[in-house]
């Protein structure tokens, strides 16, 4: 009725039932697949893409630069003749920015995970949690902005003590007031994901300590947290990433100085800013400045790509405990 | 012996007994631990109120700041370098409404698409299966800047060759946002139950009629979410249309595929870079518009999620 092969199962008693067969080879039913994974693939093709966009001028970047002068050098100017590519002036610029960023934004971000997971109530929590997200979807052009026309001046500038570091008062771009907004932007990364590691500790855990007569803090701090930590540490790991990759918020707050130095109330020059910047600017294509992003794109690039697959292996190895 | 009456009044007691010496027992903490408990609590409820505290002031302060600038001429004038009280968005805005909607164009059938075959087809134990899976959620991660220089080395020069045009910018917000969406997807597609799946085969459907009929119906309202927050993300991205071109001066409505455009996200950032206090409050003013459009999506894709958030 349906075919050949169709009712296989169906056949008289004796006989070998037959294969459950389509009655036709569906070729349509091929065809949607590959399509279907052809889009998959395109995934694939975006990192290759990346990958072929950044190693070819890098390439030619270090042709004309050493490769030793550009890792360890700490001068970072380019429009000067002859021009000098010392990285570790940019790239001490964006630890500068990630280092203070992650000083304020771990504890809050820790503190707002445990608040909820621990301690909120069920609707306190549906209703904060949404507003994190809401935060977490603000785009950056905006958060730097807030850093520096908000944070700098009515935040930085009156609460900073005194010479400490070289003082404040005065300075139109800063390390701090980037790093502040970046922990702005972060602390629901970081809020978001380990709350999740938190929740998914089974509840018999906190139950057993309660017996035994722990306090609140007690399953807080000794239970839950040692047992979500790989969560706990691939949010950080994330939030570091997209600290280090941050561009927006650098550009508008910290300035474009490069200068090696940790000092937060120093104007500093990051990486992505310097990308930003230069190509912004009419840079000829092939010329070296212009190569020169390539190469520090290149070099975020494996950056963030380490910190991404730890993070993303501390995830998995949460979920597997637990789910 | 004791009748089923008197069991009650007994385990009564018990709990009674129970709860006294629970009692006595938490009295007996020392009053060191019931004040760092106390501490603690309050610890964590500050944390939580900064960083509520940080999202409020940045709304206030845009408001603010941008009210002054605040009008209609936002949406019908061009930029302007030396009149900023008749300065506005308009080239910027649909700039962005163009670049948003080549962004829908591309990302929701490939995103759907690889989504449906990781969660649908793909074999989990084949290596290339899993090099896709880890190959997304790498990409979620790489940072904007870095698909601003694909954008300039692939699609702007090199292979794709399109030049500054706006095409070449939404091309690079489409494959910024692409892991979002597949990711969103995987997650709303594998929340629906194979029972359906079941279901529906056992009826004869084929697998794509089973697909498209039950999964993909069933798993909308994720999808869309996904959709939706993607969408947002792409129209505050400013970093890489920076390096696409979309930083020029344009003061005519930008076209798909010649001439300059730029973006909201990016006219923000060229206003928010000049001194004036008028250019301030222009900036401020446009971060109001964004904020508004994207708060307006976000809800709609929370209630969208919590509306129709099954649980099978």
């Amino acid at each position: 009725m349906f075919g050949r092969g169709g009712n296989g199962g169906l056949e008289p008693a004796g006989g070998i039932p037959g294969r459950l067969q389509a009655p036709s080879r569906r070729y349509g039913e091929k065809a949607i697949q590959g399509v279907l994974a052809l889009c998959g693939v395109l995934s694939v093709v975006t990192t290759t893409a990346i990958v072929v966009s950044l190693v070819g001028p890098t390439i030619g970047f270090f042709e004309v630069v050493p490769i030793g002068d550009f890792l360890f050098g700490t001068d970072w100017t380019p429009q000067f003749e002859p021009p000098s590519f010392g990285v570790l002036a940019i790239v001490a610029g964006t630890l500068n920015v990630t280092l203070w960023a992650m000083l304020f934004a771990i504890p809050i971000g820790l503190g707002s995970a445990i608040y909820l997971s621990e301690y909120a109530r069920p609707r306190v929590r549906k209703t904060l949690k949404p507003v994190l997200e809401i935060l977490a979807g603000i785009p950056t052009v905006a958060i730097g902005f807030f850093a520096v026309s908000f944070i700098l001046p009515e935040i930085i500038q009156p609460l900073w003590p005194g010479d400490l570091f070289g003082g404040a008062v005065g300075k139109p771009f800063m390390a701090l007031a980037a790093g502040l907004g970046i922990a702005l932007m972060v602390v629901p990364i970081i809020a978001s994901i380990s709350e999740d590691a938190m929740s998914a500790v089974p509840r018999g855990l906190r139950e057993g300590a309660y017996a035994m007569g722990a306090t609140r803090m007690d399953v807080s701090t000794k239970v839950v947290f040692p047992a979500a930590l790989s969560g706990i540490v691939a949010s950080i790991v994330l939030a570091i990433s997209r600290a280090v990759g941050e561009t927006m918020i650098v550009v508008l707050a910290a300035g474009s100085t490069p200068n090696f130095t940790l000092n937060p109330v120093e104007a500093i020059q990051a990486m992505t800013s310097y990308i930003a910047v230069t190509a912004t600017g009419d840079i000829p294509t092939g010329s070296i400045s212009y190569k020169s992003v390539f190469a520090v794109g290149a070099l975020l690039f494996l950056m963030t790509l380490v910190m991404n697959v730890i993070s993303i292996r501390l995830v998995r190895r949460y979920r597997e405990v637990y789910e | 012996m004791a009748g089923p009456g008197a069991a009650a009044p007994r385990s009564r007691l018990a709990v009674a007994g129970a709860r006294a010496t629970t009692r006595a027992m938490l009295g007996n903490q020392p009053r060191g631990d019931v004040i760092r408990n106390m501490v603690f609590a309050a610890l964590l409820l500050l944390a939580i109120l900064i960083a509520l505290a940080g999202l409020i002031a940045l709304l206030v302060q845009a408001f603010v700041k941008g009210s002054s600038a605040l009008s209609l001429d936002l949406f019908t004038n061009g930029p302007s370098s030396i009149r900023p009280e008749s300065a506005g968005f308009r080239p910027a805005i649909i700039g962005s409404l163009e670049l948003i909607a080549g962004v829908i164009l591309f990302v929701v059938p490939i995103g759907v698409g690889a989504a449906l075959y990781l969660e649908e087809y793909a074999d989990k134990t084949r290596w290339w299966n899993r090099l896709i899976e880890v190959n997304i959620q790498n990409l979620a991660a790489v940072p904007a800047i870095i698909y601003g220089i694909l954008g300039l080395g692939f699609i702007v020069r090199g292979p794709l060759d399109l030049g500054f045009v706006l095409a070449a910018g939404s091309l690079t917000l489409a494959l910024l946002v692409l892991p979002m969406v597949i990711i969103a997807a995987r997650e709303a597609i594998r929340a629906v139950p194979d029972s359906i799946r079941q279901g529906s085969l056992a009826l004869g459907a084929t697998k794509w009629q089973t697909i498209r009929s039950q999964v993909l119906p069933a798993s909308l309202p994720g999808i869309i979410t996904g959709i939706i927050l993607a969408v947002s993300r792409a129209l505050g991205e400013a970093a890489p249309l920076l390096l696409v071109g979309a930083a020029a001066f344009v003061t005519f409505d930008p076209q798909p595929f010649s001439g300059g455009y730029t973006a909201l996200p990016v006219q923000i950032y060229n206003y928010a870079t000049r001194p004036q206090e008028e250019f301030q409050a222009l900036a401020a003013a446009g971060i109001i518009v964004m904020l508004v459009v994207l708060l307006a999506m976000n809800s709609v894709a929370i209630w969208l999620r919590n509306r129709y958030e099954q649980r099978w």
